[in-house]
Parts: C-alpha cells; structure tokens; sequence
C-alpha cells in the first residue's frame, strides 16, 4: 500500500451495503467538489488531475486499490461501478477547467478561422439539363417513361402526320431550317431541323401499342431571329398519354399536380382554347405567377399569370396517321393527351435568367453560379 | 388586328359587362385579347391574338358572333346593320338599280375560284371618306386614301371579306378568272413590276391580267381621283392557291391572310352591297344587277358540306368530367352549337346531325364540335382529374449511362455547357471524323452555322475562346450532344461527349495533358469493357501529334484527346494552352455500366518499397508498366510512379529517374522479410530488363 500525506488518508469504510458504500463515495466526492473550488490556472488544474487521477501518486486509485483489497467478493462490482461514476466525475469536472482556463500547448497551434475555407471546384449543373432532369422527375413519378427522337427529321413526322398539311398556314409559326440538298425529293421525305419535339409522339406511337405515357426531352431549331428571350436553338420537352378512357379533364389534372410539383403546391393553373394542329381541343395554359402569388410583378407583367406551355388531347387526324403502322391507335376507342412546353423558359424562370443565349454560351461566369 | 369595342357593340346589343370584362370572356374562350386601351368616349380598342384556325374571328363582326354566344344575347343581321350606314341608299335591290347589262364574268378555273360577284357603279365621286368609316379609321390608325378603297378596308374590318374595286373605264371587256400565261406581267397596287407563274391565278380582262387573285390588285386598273366608274370585286378563291401565289410572290396582304385560311363562300355578296353603299354615299348609281357566278362544287365544299354526326357520348368520352355535376347537357350542346351558327337535327337520343355555318371551314368533323363545346363551355370548368394507368415504364436505353458520366464529370469538376448544334464550313471539313461526310443546311442562321456539326469540339474551342477572351483564364468544360453525319440523302445522328480545360482549372494548377486522360480513365472505368487502352496512332489532325492519345475499348477508337495542335490554337487566336478531347459514345455506349463487386479485404499489413531508378528517355512508362504486370507476383498489390525527374543536374541526359512505389500485401499471410526481399529482387530484375539502372 503507497503512503500518503496525512490529508490525504485513506477515508475509512464503515461497511458494505449499498447505503454504506453511498455514503462513503459522497464524501470523497465532497472532497473532490473542494479540491477543485480553485481551479483558475492551466497548473492548478495540472495539480488536481494528478491529485485525483496521477497514475502513481493518484488519490483515487489509492482508495480504491485499498478497499478493493480487503472487500468481500459480491462488494467488489458495487465498489467498482462507485469508482468509475466518481473517476467520470472526475474527468468532468478537469474538462470544464481545462476549457475554461485554456490549455497553452494547443494555444500555439491557433489557426485564423476566419480565413475563407479552402473550396474545390465542383461541376456546375446546366441549369437546362437540371431543369429538364426536373421535369423528368416529375413526370416519372406519375408513371412516365422517358423517350428521345432525332433531331434531323423528314417532312412527314415533323408536319404532315402531325396534321399540318403541305401549304398549311399553321406552317408559317414554325420557320423552318432544312438539310441542303432536298429538293428532287418528295416533300414528305424532305429533311429539316425538328421545329418541335412533338414527331416523337408519331415514333413513339409507331413504335408501341397504348397504351403510353412517355416523356420526351430534346433540342429543337428554328429559323427565328435571336433576341433576349428567343434563341433558334431551344429545348423542349413533350408529353404523350394514350390510353382507352384519357380525357380533358385529366389533360387538366396531369398538367395542374405537374405545375404544383415544379413550382410549389400553391401554384394554380388555368387553360385558354388555343390552336395546334395536332390537337384538338388544344389549349395554352397558365400558372398563377409563383414570384407574387397572382398578385402581379415585374415577372408577370402585372397580370399574376404566366404563360407556360401548350397541349390538348391528340387530334384523330394524328391517330390515323399512326393507324397506317400500329392499327390498335383508332381514335373511335382510344384517346389521348399531348402536351409541350420550352425547357428554357421555364429554367429562366426558375432562375432568374434574363438572356436565353447565356446558357448557349459556355460563358463560365454565368454557369458557375449553378455549382 | 385591332377591334373596336363601339364597333362590335353595335353588332350585339345588349352587352352589359365592361370591356376589360368583355377582354376576359373572349379571351377565356380563345378569342385572345392581348391588350385593352382606353378611348375615352370611344369606348376601348382591342389589340387582337387570333389563331391561324379562326379566320372567322378576324373582324368585329366574327368577334361578336363570340359575345353574343357568350352572353346568349342575339347577333344583329347583317343586312340590317349595313342600313344604319347610310342615309341615301336602304338596301341594294335589283330593283334600285339603273337599267343596264350584267357584268360579264367567266371563270376558266372553277376549281381555284368557287365564286365571283361582280357589280357595277357609275358616276361615282371619288374623295376623301366622310362620317363613320373616317372616324372609325382614325380610332384603329388605318390610314384612309379614298373612299374607294376605303370602302373595302372597311368591308374587311367589318365582316372579313376581301374585296377590290376597279376602274371600270380601264377595264377591256368582261373579267376573266384564268391562270396567269407564262412570262405575263403585272404591275402591282405596290409598284412592283411582278412576272407571274403560270400557277398564279389572276384576275383578268379580255387583254390583260388586272389583278393577282386574292392577294393585291393591278396597278392600270386602280381608282385614281379621276375615276368615274367603278367595278365591285367580291369573290372567293381557293385557299391553296392564294397562299403559294402570296409566298412565290412574296406579297402579304389583308386579302391573303383571310383566302389562305378559309373565307365564307356566303359572304361575297354581302361585301359587296356593303363595299357599293358606302362608296355610293358621295354619289352614283348601281347599274345592271349583281353579277354572281357561283361554282357549285366549291359551293358543295364550302357552304353546302354534308352534314356531320354528332354525340353526346362523345362529349363526354374525349372531355371528361366538369365541376358542375349535371356536366354539359344536351340543352347546353345544342345551345352552343345553334348559336356558331350550326343546324342540328337530332338523329338519336344525345345525337345530332350537324350542318356547319359556311364561315367556320375549320368545322369539319365531330372533334371540331366537341372542341366548339367545350371552348364556349369553359375550360376552366372541367375537373383536374389524373388518369388511371396500365401499363409499364420503359427505360430509355442509353439514360443510365449519360447520366452516370453528367455525375462523373460534376464531380470531377467539369461544367456543363450546351452550344450550338451547328458550325461553320472550315469546322465541318477539319473536325468530321470522315472526311466529307458533314451535311450542310440549306437556309443557314448565318455563315458560321451552314453546317450541322460533325462533332463537338468546335463548338467546345468557340466556348473556350469567348472565355479566355472575357478573361476567364481557367476554364474547364463538357457539353454532351448530338453530332451528325452523312448526307443530304441520310443523316445520321450519334451521341458525343466533349471536353475541354484551359489555364488553372484544377486545384490551382496548369491543366495538363494528365488531367484530360485522368478524366477519360475515370469514365471508362464506370464501363465494364474487357480491355481498354491508349495510344498515339491514328491521331486527328487537330491534336498536338505529341501531347495527345486516343483511347481504344474493346478494338474500338472511342475517344481522342489532348492538346490542340499549335496551327489549329493560332488560326483561332487562342491567347493560352487548350486541351480538348472528344468521346464518341455511341461506341462507349456498347460497354454495359459496371457493376461494383465488393472484394475481400486483406486482414494483412501492406508493405511499401520504393524503387529509385534510372532510365534512357526512350522509355515510356507503358513499357515500365508492362513489364511490372509481367512479374508473377501475386502479393504485389498496386504500383505507380512517384516521381519523375529529367533535365536536373543528378540526371544524365537522355535519361529520367523514377521513383518507383510498390506496394505487397497478401490474401492471407504476414509477408516475410525473406519474401519481400525476393519480390525486390524481382522488380529490380524486371526493369533492368526493360534498360533500368537502380540509382543510389
């Protein structure tokens, strides 16, 4: 047994039972609560970690070799589970001095936190590509596959089987570009640069019997003068759903939870009659402006709505073009919805895009801002 | 096209609502009104956004068709309404007419011209317009010239139908609706000297075309202030005709904009009596009855079309259910209908047999009803409702994989960009990767853009210049797209990923050929090809031959990269290094994703041993690498080079040193000292082999 200083005796213990041995662990512990009333500097706080916890020298681990030693066997856990409670005490009571009075050898290694944290460079997502990525979602969680289609097309799936007939003047609001080189040919097989993602309503039909539901994202040209809100190259993402019992009144109902999910669930839609020729009955359809909730702003020209994307349920017409491949398509016991709206838009929208050449540029100073 | 509030009042009496509330209804039944503007006393001015399908509905008198439905109030005949505007002449019976011959008329093609009236005035006063039509003029800024012609723009705002005026004196004998003969001119009402085809259909006298039908008139035969007896025009020609005559002759009028979608086969007649009295006002006298040549075919096409049939359950089938729980009625349907205009004869129970109005040629079939319907019903008052659905998703198949290389790249540190699907001429031919097989546009944006792009990295060079050139010194970029190939008989369409990094783009350092084959390894390694390695055959032509590689999977030439060639970074006055590279994943598309598989790990310490050694320069690093790959060393886990050191005092010249790291680790065994001893022994063999010297 190491001697001690006389203060620091062994304290004697009367017995033990349970009460006994609390209230002999009390007093140490009363003794503990004295010793560190004054703990104000980093070498007082040094003094007391060796009073109570030194590896030689240490009070308690006096104590407790001492009575551990002449303990009965069933007092040894109680005595035990005392000790580590007390030695946890213990180290509490040196955490919060030592924080409290700072320790010098961590001192020197100080660091300016203030300093700008040291940043990796991350990839900026194209707000176009996470725009579209955001609508597929969307749509995929209402049962949606996703397709794509050339953007090289004929004449036919580009305009005739979507009922614009040659000549039409419904042609004229979609100027075109065309491959060189096709005027020997016959006008359906002629090649041109997609106007509209909607030829692939006529593959995807082509392709499969309903019923369907597909999405479909891709990049459209037309033959448009540049401005801040036009570009000839844009994209768009087109929506088809057939099936034996489609309505209106679910054309309504995908568009609306689609808008509510895009732009937040106090959106409301509302539907005009327009005109495509490939659907029928067709409509544009606004949304509440989600900047002042319909009460008007810059964003919206003071009218609270805005005008976002164009549908319709799929004309017959368009159904007997596609009869000629996939005869399950007759428009006497099938119908559908079609729907398409500019990625664009929506993404300058979304994020306060003034310029629509911006994101055909490459400029990293604008697209940085999207990392 | 602009409409007048106070105009389209007088044709339905009865309109309670303000115009702005007026502005809303239409607008909610796509009659769009785009603006509102108030004219005071004159009530307000309606700027106009009129589909291409609703010609009917461009004029006042079309658009309160559509009030008047709105608000079940009745539209005032036209006939009558044609009275209040004038106080000399009630109507235009034959019977007020002087005594005289009918006009002659022929029409030599009935097939592009349906109907001609024709109708002579004399004696009349050509002057300034007077009263209604001049004040009306002035609220819609239409410019007035003379009360002749603008008696027709009149007769167009009112009710849609073109019609033109002659100077009958200039006329030579009767009018003759023909096709134009080869080479035949016509000096147009804009000055222009036109030579016409032989497809354009002209209006014309015994000697000579007087006007191009249905788009501008002739320039001997119009009204001049001398004028003293005029010829009425009121006709209706074919649609498709009128159109490719407008666009070969690159002339847009009023009159062809309304022929070209569809005018009402009924209305000439009506525009004619309207366009006599107003001109009649300053004095004159019809002479000789209407003359009125009526085709009946277009007759039968037009005005007369068989009538459609037309169902409730159909209603019901394409639209779907309405807020209101009666939906839309039989009651409702047949007072929609009769108020566009249509007959209905009911034929079953909810069915009809519809007769459609011979203004709406754009009403031909059931759906065109439906659409009628519901329009007019409201379509804000049918249910959001979503529709069951039976069948399955299907994956697009190349979606996984583009999207795990967009992650790749994201997370490596490469921005996403998208540029144009076009480039110029020169690109085409330098960048193609067959040669000639660039497909040119035949109406080009401009230069730059007359050719679809054969590949991605012009356009990735155009995005690195104008950054370098706004000063954006590090830059690094991928744009993932569509190139295209061919020619003007088949193009071919593939996907293609580009890349390209320029200045300190990566962790504060100069990009390097290093960092574009790290960025290639990493995405073929998201691949489970079989073999994959790379090379410097084969090279293109605008790659640095030195600084560059290709990559090759599975035997196939599936990327190329590097530093652009110096000529091809001067000739694009590049200000610094760019490295470029392309990938051509329609062929890295063949390799599936790969599949992780988790290994095993080694309970065992790994043990390093570094190797300092020197080589000549003619060795590269494949060679090293082979011949480490060749040691029959199961334990020797990982190697890679340290450090390289060439052009230094310590290293002879022609040579480089390396510092080779290895690392050992066994499966199942802590290695022996005697073990790795043998395994150094191997490795330092090996490159001795391969002409290594160990240094030090």
């Amino acid at each position: 047994m190491p001697e001690h200083e006389s203060g620091d005796s062994i304290p004697h213990l009367s017995g033990y039972r349970e009460a006994e041995l609390d209230q002999a662990f009390a007093a140490i512990s009363r003794e503990v609560e004295a010793s560190s009333a004054a703990l104000a500097t980093p070498e007082a706080v040094e003094a007391f970690r060796l009073q109570w916890l030194g590896r030689k020298q240490g009070r308690l681990k006096a104590i407790s070799d001492a009575w551990l030693k002449s303990a009965p066997v069933e007092a040894k856990k109680l005595i035990g589970q005392r000790f580590n409670t007390l030695k946890a005490e213990i180290e509490q009571r040196l955490e919060h001095a030592e924080a409290s009075t700072g320790s010098s050898a961590l001192d020197s290694e100080a660091i300016d936190i203030t300093l700008p944290g040291t940043r990796r460079k991350l990839g900026a997502e194209h707000p176009l590509i996470r725009t579209q990525n955001e609508l597929i979602a969307i749509f995929a969680r209402m049962g949606y596959s996703v397709g794509i289609g050339p953007e090289v097309e004929t004449d036919y799936y580009n305009f005739e089987s979507l009922n614009f007939p040659p000549g039409h003047p419904a042609r004229d609001t979609q100027d075109t570009l065309v491959v060189s080189g096709q005027e020997r040919k016959p006008l359906r097989d002629r090649l041109l640069m997609r106007t509209h993602t909607s030829p692939v309503q006529i593959h995807t039909m082509e392709e499969q019997p309903p019923p369907i539901r597909i999405v479909i994202p891709g990049k459209v040209h037309r033959n448009d003068a540049a401005d801040a809100t036009h570009s000839p190259i844009f994209h768009q993402l087109e929506g088809l759903c057939v099936d034996t019992n489609i309505t209106f009144a679910d054309l309504k109902g995908t568009l609306d939870h689609a808008m509510k999910e895009l732009f937040g669930s106090s959106v409301r839609t509302r539907f005009f009659p327009s005109f495509f020729p490939f659907t029928e009955p067709s409509a544009d359809v606004q949304i509440s402006c989600p900047f002042c909730g319909g009460s008007g702003c810059r964003k919206c020209k003071y009218s609270g709505w805005i005008e976002l994307l164009g549908c319709g349920m799929v004309d017959p017409s368009v159904f007997g073009f596609v009869q000629q491949k996939q005869p399950a398509y007759d428009p006497k016991k099938i119908s559908g919805f079609a729907f398409g709206m500019g990625i664009d838009r929506i993404a300058m929208m979304k994020y306060g895009i003034g310029d629509v050449s911006l994101m055909y540029s490459g400029d990293l100073r604008f697209l940085e801002q999207f990392a | 096209m602009k409409i007048l509030t106070s105009w389209l009042r007088e044709y339905v009496p009865g309109v309670r609502v303000t115009d702005r509330a007026l502005a809303d209804d239409l607008t909610l039944r796509g009659i769009a009104v785009e603006g509102v503007f108030d004219l005071g006393p004159n009530g307000s001015l309606f700027e106009m956004d009129i589909t291409t399908n609703r010609v009917d509905a461009m004029n006042h008198y079309g658009i309160a068709r559509e009030a008047a439905i709105i608000y079940g109030l009745k539209l005032a005949p036209l006939a009558a309404t044609l009275n209040d505007l004038s106080s000399r002449l009630k109507s235009l019976r034959s019977e007020d007419a002087v005594e005289g011959p009918a006009f002659p008329v022929s029409i030599e093609e009935p097939r592009l011209c349906g109907r001609f009236t024709a109708r002579v005035l004399r004696d009349v006063k050509i002057q300034p317009s007077t009263g209604i039509v001049v004040e009306r003029f002035r609220l819609l800024e239409q410019k007035p010239i003379s009360n002749a012609v603008d008696a027709t723009n009149y007769c167009t705002l009112a009710i849609g139908q073109p019609t033109h005026v002659f100077d009958l004196d200039k006329l030579e004998g009767g009018i003759i609706v023909r096709r134009a003969r080869k080479g035949e001119k016509l000096l147009t009402l804009d000055g222009i000297e036109r030579i016409l085809d032989p497809e354009d259909l002209v209006v014309a006298d015994e000697k000579k075309a007087v006007g191009l039908a249905g788009v501008i008139g002739g320039w001997d035969t119009m009204i001049t202030a001398d004028t003293k007896n005029v010829l009425v025009e009121a006709a209706w020609f074919d649609q498709v005709t009128v159109r490719r005559s407008s666009k070969r002759h690159l002339v847009h009028t009023d009159a062809s904009h309304r022929f070209e979608r569809g005018a009402d086969f009924n209305a000439p007649p009506v525009a004619s009596a309207l366009v006599s009295r107003i001109l009649l006002e300053a004095g004159g006298s019809q002479v000789g009855d209407l003359t009125d040549v009526v085709i009946s075919e277009a007759e039968a096409r037009s005005a007369k079309r068989d009538a459609i049939a037309f169902s409730l359950g159909e209603v019901r089938r394409i639209l779907g259910v309405t807020e209101d729980k009666e939906g839309i009625t039989a009651a409702t349907a047949e007072t929609i209908l009769t108020g566009l205009g249509c007959c209905l004869e009911k034929s079953a129970d909810e069915a009809y047999s519809v007769t459609l109005p011979s203004w709406r040629l754009d009403l031909e079939r059931e759906i065109d009803v439906i659409e009628e319907i519901a329009r007019v019903y409201g379509y804000n008052r049918f249910q959001n409702t979503l529709p069951a659905f039976a069948g399955s998703v299907v994956e697009l198949p190349h979606a996984e994989q583009e999207t795990t290389l967009r992650r790749t790249l994201l997370a490596l540190g490469w921005n996403e960009a998208v540029f144009s699907t076009f480039c110029a001429a020169t690109d085409a031919a330098l960048f193609a990767p067959q040669p000639a097989s660039a497909v040119a546009i035949g109406n080009p944006l401009s230069e730059e853009a007359g050719m679809l792009r054969p590949s991605l990295v012009p356009g990735m060079l155009s995005m690195l210049a104008l950054n370098l050139n706004r000063d954006v010194e590090d830059a690094t970029l991928f744009e993932i797209g569509t190139v295209f190939s061919g020619s003007p008989e088949r193009v071919a369409e593939s996907p293609s990923l580009a890349i390209g990094a320029t200045g300190r783009a990566f962790d504060q350092k100069q990009v390097t050929f290093y960092d574009l084959k790290g960025t290639v390894e990493k995405l073929l390694e998201k691949f489970s090809a079989r073999s994959a390695y790379f090379d410097n055959l084969l090279l293109p032509a605008w790659l640095h031959p030195g600084r560059s590689a290709r990559a090759v999977v599975d035997g196939l030439t599936t990327a190329h990269f590097g530093q652009l060639h110096p000529a091809e970074a001067e000739r694009r006055k590049l200000r610094q290094t760019v490295f470029v590279g392309e990938i051509y994943l329609d062929r890295l598309y063949k390799q599936p994703l790969r599949q992780p598989i988790a290994r095993e790990l080694s309970r065992y310490q790994p043990v390093r041993r570094d190797f300092s050694l020197l080589f000549p320069d003619t060795i590269p690093w494949a060679t090293i690498e082979e011949a480490l790959k060749g040691l029959d060393i199961a334990e020797l886990r990982s190697f890679a080079p340290k450090e390289i050191l060439r052009d230094v005092k310590s290293v002879p010249t022609g040579h480089f040193s390396l510092l080779l790291g290895t690392v050992f680790q066994s499966q199942d065994r802590t290695l022996r000292e005697e073990e790795l001893q043998e395994f150094s022994q191997k490795v330092i063999a090996a490159m001795q082999s391969i002409g290594s010297r160990l240094r030090s």
